[in-house]
């Protein structure tokens, strides 16, 4: 969840006083407000809209909302001398792609340099998938020399000063030994080639995307002509972020310039590209989606309304999509956009009538025909996590070791669970505080490993049934008693034969078969179990497969 | 009330203690001792009695001095000071160092002792050693506290002149005397009471109801013992389902009652039919593993390649992704099997869905309307309202006609048959809807907005791979554990899956 928190002064000198009625058209817009303080505005913006995460962005696209602002228009100057950046084919193996630009005319103060430094962080989360998928690199102008060259060195050979350093350090120096090396040396450790920026002094710029040049990577006060970079993998995504900057910075008054990339075999292009994008589709199909009645007007309006233009092309509806826009993939998502403008509030909801039979599940059926016999009895159902632990089973099944395990997991919970009674064992030695005799249950899906050819993922899953008496006096007849009634009124036979199993006592266990198959256990529990969960009373239980009731019908 | 009335719903144990209550007693235990009953009986005795207005309780409370650990044992033995003074009545010098052994106490008797003794001029000392000071019949006679200690319990407001002060001298000492508060019970009848204690109330009346009234007719002519219908019985609990089940059936009869068909399936899942399907990016990052429980070590398989590309599921999730399903751009990248095959914890039910419109793709049975509801797993950390298992209540409406304002129509339905007629209903995003949309309700103890999870119609890029072509799909899954927990009065979602068997036993049934 990415959370865009604004000066609120700043925001309210752009759009208007913060009231309760603006702050429910931007939840309406998409942006739900988190929080309003008296310095601070922040609103939720969704991993669709990367272009919204700036001060400037976010309040033409709340003004477009609220009918204040048209739609932006930007206006980028031609390169001028040397405004060239060539990407050398030593780089392309490591971080094919770049696209660039010179803004000029800006007027920094701290708030500002903080506002960009903060927009490109944000990109860098979120479009930017933490530097993986995109780098942002921002410079000042007059401390470096033109024209650039992106180029891939080996680590050894590359030598400056990075930011917040004090010292000159290697490519590799840096992965080990400054802050943003650490967090971010793992999208280069691997590469025998390392990309760098370098100017044409030979001055090294930055080595994206780790870090700038403390000599000629810092923005300052003082700072009016910058030079932006975005480097990366996809030249597609590369475009859209630099257009997002742009836009950006374009809303804090700087005059953009285009630059010449020149990428060898590839072809020289112009950056950036502000133009807006052709979409054509049909207010028809936009009207069926959100069933409701819409003419060409309404839908130029609510367009505009979204910052997105319209144009009748020879009777076809062509929607202009603006350059910074990267969340619009298909015509479906004019949809949404006309839905947002139109106000979700104002869909009247409507129950079609369409005659379809209903079918519940066999499976959950069943579950609730024996949940209803068993709570006729006094029985308690329990519901407990499918993850459980490696101590928690082996309090049982000491000698069972294909334990399916879940990687990272946030709690202490990490491996699926192989039975029921584990479950009810640990609430059984929870609750010893509740009054005594303890009948409970449990239904659900147990985990085993599946090695069969066909199967798609390699784990088998079953229905399974667990019940489990305690009390001071408690033995195996009573819950014999109970295992008869149960399967008198689902109409199956079934026999007790004895087994031994060093999880009950012995002589006082039993496996169950139903239709000459083994369903499970029954028994009066091993003390060494009930000692393992701090348990002080004696216990019976079993645990069955309840697959067989399916198939039998 | 007729006296005559409360005569015939005396029980055995009443009618033997209330004309008993006419005699002279102090208090309850002075009552027990003297009618030999135990004090337990003779209080539940009485409390119905009261209940009856026939006698009036008066509790009070007072403080009376009592022996401590220390004073029980020197009454029994004799105080420290008592100790010594005889043995210098004996020895008549002692050095101070000496009193220890001379007199077997400990330092801190020792000095007591000492500091008693020279307190009442008994004894003087000089260069380090004790003499005895006294006459002999200040020797024999008892010591004001000696003659204290005997006399106790006492009131405390009875403590008089030198009791007095043996009391504030012994109080200054650890352990010899203590003040306890005591509650006494005061019991006297009423003037209804009293009345019908001079009545006959041996009425000749059946106490129990057994077999044998019926076999003998002795029912007849004889009245049974009126019973007192407002005191409280003992707690019983009954056999019942679990909560969160019961909350699940009702819910499962909304959906089935508007003519959904139910879809199961597996909790273990390929990213394949999690994420690919749903046109979730292989780099999104709900997609990694701070978000996603996956399966260490286990790779799954996925659909098919089929010899008509154009027919094939896997082919078309791929085109979907890189681009090049009907006019979309998709998310032009280079789309991996291998990601894919990771096989996980589900994270959401629209795997349910999303696999039975693969069904329907080669059926063409629609419309259709399914539903599911069934636990899903995020690695989360756990709070008051996040959970790493939740159940999620899905669906999905298949109908060429399908539009936003049925998805509205089914949502509503569904939220006011669960109790909630207000929702908020706002603009969202999912990979895998467009429109998409956010169903809130408020939380009434956090007195917050609470996500309940999306909603909206399938992308193109994802009905396209499983029909061949778009068909509208309307498709909703939402958290259901955060949307039963206000009727249960939880306000931590941590409690719904604890299985404390106390809570569980006094829990509610679900009724909407």
């Amino acid at each position: 969840m990415t959370i865009l928190t604004l000066n609120r002064k700043e925001l309210e000198k752009k759009i208007g006083k913060i009231t309760a009625e603006l702050e429910k058209k931007i939840t309406d817009m998409g942006t739900p407000i988190e929080e309003v303080t008296d310095s601070e505005v922040s609103v939720e913006v969704f991993p669709n809209r990367p272009d919204l995460l700036s001060m400037g962005n976010f309040a033409r696209a709340v003004n477009q909302f609220n009918k204040r602002t048209r739609i932006a228009e930007f206006r980028i100057n031609k390169p001028e001398k040397n405004y060239a950046v060539i990407i050398d084919k030593s780089v392309k193996a490591v971080r094919p792609h770049t696209v660039c630009t010179i803004i000029k005319g800006l007027k920094f103060n701290d708030e500002k340099i903080k506002e960009i430094v903060d927009v490109q962080e944000k990109l860098h989360n979120s479009i930017g998938r933490k530097r993986k998928k995109i780098a942002i690199g921002i410079y000042p102008l007059d401390k470096i020399k033109l024209p650039i060259r992106f180029v891939g060195r080996n680590p050894d050979n590359i030598k400056f000063k990075p930011l917040e350093s004090t010292r000159e350090m290697t490519g590799r120096q840096i992965l080990r030994g400054h802050p943003a090396g650490r967090e971010y040396g793992d999208l280069l450790k691997d590469e025998g080639i390392f990309p760098v920026f370098i100017d044409a002094d030979n001055e090294v710029l930055s080595m994206p995307p780790i870090i700038n040049s403390e000599k000629t990577g810092r923005i300052s006060c003082n700072t009016k002509e910058v030079f932006i970079e975005c480097s990366g993998h996809n030249l597609v995504y590369l475009k859209k972020c630099l257009n997002i900057i742009v836009a950006s910075i374009s809303e804090m008054g700087g005059k953009v310039y285009a630059m010449n990339i020149k990428d060898g075999k590839d072809g020289s292009f112009i950056s950036p590209d502000m133009s807006t994008e052709r979409l054509a589709f049909s207010i028809k199909n936009i009207e069926k989606t959100l069933g409701i009645d819409l003419n060409e007007k309404d839908i130029k309006n609510y367009l505009a309304q979204m910052g997105i233009g319209y144009e009748n092309k020879k009777g076809k509806s062509i929607a202009l999509i603006p350059a910074y826009r990267s969340d619009i993939l298909h015509w479906i998502d004019l949809a949404e956009e006309v839905a947002i403008a139109y106000g979700y509030e104002n869909f009247v909801p409507e129950i079609p009538d369409i005659s379809t039979i209903a079918h519940e599940d066999p499976v959950d059926k069943t579950k609730r025909l024996i949940g209803n016999i068993l709570a006729g009895l006094g029985l308690l159902e329990t519901s407990s996590f499918h993850l459980t632990t490696k101590k928690n089973i082996k309090k049982m099944h000491y000698d069972f070791n294909d334990f399916i395990e879940v990687e990272e997991s946030k709690t202490e919970r990490n491996i699926l669970r192989m039975d029921i009674l584990t479950n009810l064992l640990q609430i059984s030695s929870e609750n010893s505080d509740a009054a005594y005799p303890q009948k409970i249950f449990e239904m659900g899906q147990v985990f085993s490993r599946d090695l069969s050819e066909d199967s798609e993922v390699g784990v088998h899953e079953n229905e399974r049934l667990a019940i489990s008496l305690i009390d001071e006096k408690v033995n195996f007849t009573e819950l014999k008693q109970i295992l008869d009634y149960l399967f008198k009124m689902l109409n199956t036979k079934y026999s007790i034969e004895a087994v031994e199993n060093s999880n009950y006592i012995i002589g006082r266990c039993g496996k169950i078969i139903v239709n000459d198959k083994d369903i499970g256990f029954i028994g009066e529990v091993a003390p060494r179990v009930l000692k393992n969960w701090k348990i002080k009373m004696p216990m019976v239980a079993l645990e069955i497969e309840t697959d067989f009731l399916n198939q039998a019908k | 009330m007729d006296e005559e009335l409360i005569i015939e719903s005396l029980s055995p144990m009443e009618r033997e203690v209330l004309p008993k209550l006419n005699e002279d007693f102090s208090d309850i235990k002075d009552f027990s001792d003297k009618i030999n009953l135990d004090k337990t009986t003779i209080l539940r005795a009485t409390g119905f009695l009261k209940n009856k207005k026939l006698v009036e309780q008066e509790s009070s409370e007072k403080k009376v001095v009592i022996l401590g650990i220390l004073g029980i044992n020197y009454l029994k033995k004799e105080l420290p000071e008592r100790t010594l003074l005889n043995k210098l009545a004996e020895k008549k010098i002692i050095p101070i160092g000496e009193i220890k052994n001379v007199c077997n106490l400990n330092d801190n008797e020792a000095k007591i002792a000492l500091g008693t003794l020279k307190k009442k001029a008994l004894v003087e000392i000089r260069q380090g050693k004790i003499n005895l000071n006294a006459k002999s019949e200040e020797i024999t006679n008892k010591m004001i506290e000696e003659i204290f200690l005997e006399k106790l319990p006492m009131d405390l407001e009875s403590i008089i002149d030198l009791d007095k002060l043996a009391f504030e001298n012994l109080k200054k000492r650890k352990d010899i005397i203590e003040v306890e508060e005591q509650k006494t019970i005061k019991i006297k009848l009423t003037e209804l009471g009293k009345k019908i204690v001079g009545m006959n109330i041996n009425k000749n009346s059946h106490a129990a109801f057994i077999s044998k009234i019926l076999k003998q007719n002795s029912w007849k002519g004889k009245k049974f013992r009126r019973y007192d219908l407002t005191s409280p019985a003992p707690r019983v609990y009954g056999g019942k389902r679990h909560f969160v089940n019961q909350a699940k059936d009702y819910a499962k009869s909304i959906w089935l009652e508007m003519g959904f068909k139910e879809m199961t399936g597996n909790i273990v899942e390929t990213g394949f039919w999690v994420f690919d399907s749903l046109f979730t990016a292989q780099d999104h990052p709900v997609r990694e593993m701070q978000d996603t429980f996956y399966l260490k070590g286990m790779m799954g398989k996925l659909p098919a390649r089929c010899k008509k590309k154009e027919n094939c599921v896997l082919f078309n999730v791929q085109r979907a992704h890189e681009g090049g399903i009907d006019e979309s751009k998709g998310w032009q990248y280079k789309w991996e099997e291998e990601d894919a095959k990771r096989v996980l914890l589900r994270t959401h039910t629209t795997s349910l869905s999303v696999r039975k419109l693969q069904e329907i793709g080669k059926s063409k049975e629609f419309p259709a309307k399914y539903f599911a509801l069934g636990k899903c797993f995020r690695n989360e950390t756990v709070d008051w309202s996040h959970g790493f298992e939740f159940n999620q209540t899905e669906g999905i409406v298949i109908d060429e006609n399908a539009n936003f304002r049925q998805l509205l129509g089914y949502l509503t339905q569904f939220y006011k048959k669960m109790g909630f007629e207000k929702i908020r209903i706002r603009p969202a995003y999912f990979a895998y809807t467009e429109p998409s949309l956010e169903i809130d309700i408020f939380h009434p103890v956090h007195k917050k907005w609470v996500e309940l999870g999306g909603a909206g119609m399938f992308r193109p890029e994802v009905t396209i791979p499983m029909f061949g072509k778009h068909i509208p799909v309307l498709a909703w899954g939402q958290g259901f554990d955060r949307i039963i927990t206000e009727f249960f009065e939880i306000n931590d979602l941590r409690e719904v899956y604890k299985n404390d068997l106390n809570k569980l036993r006094e829990m509610k049934f679900w009724r909407k």
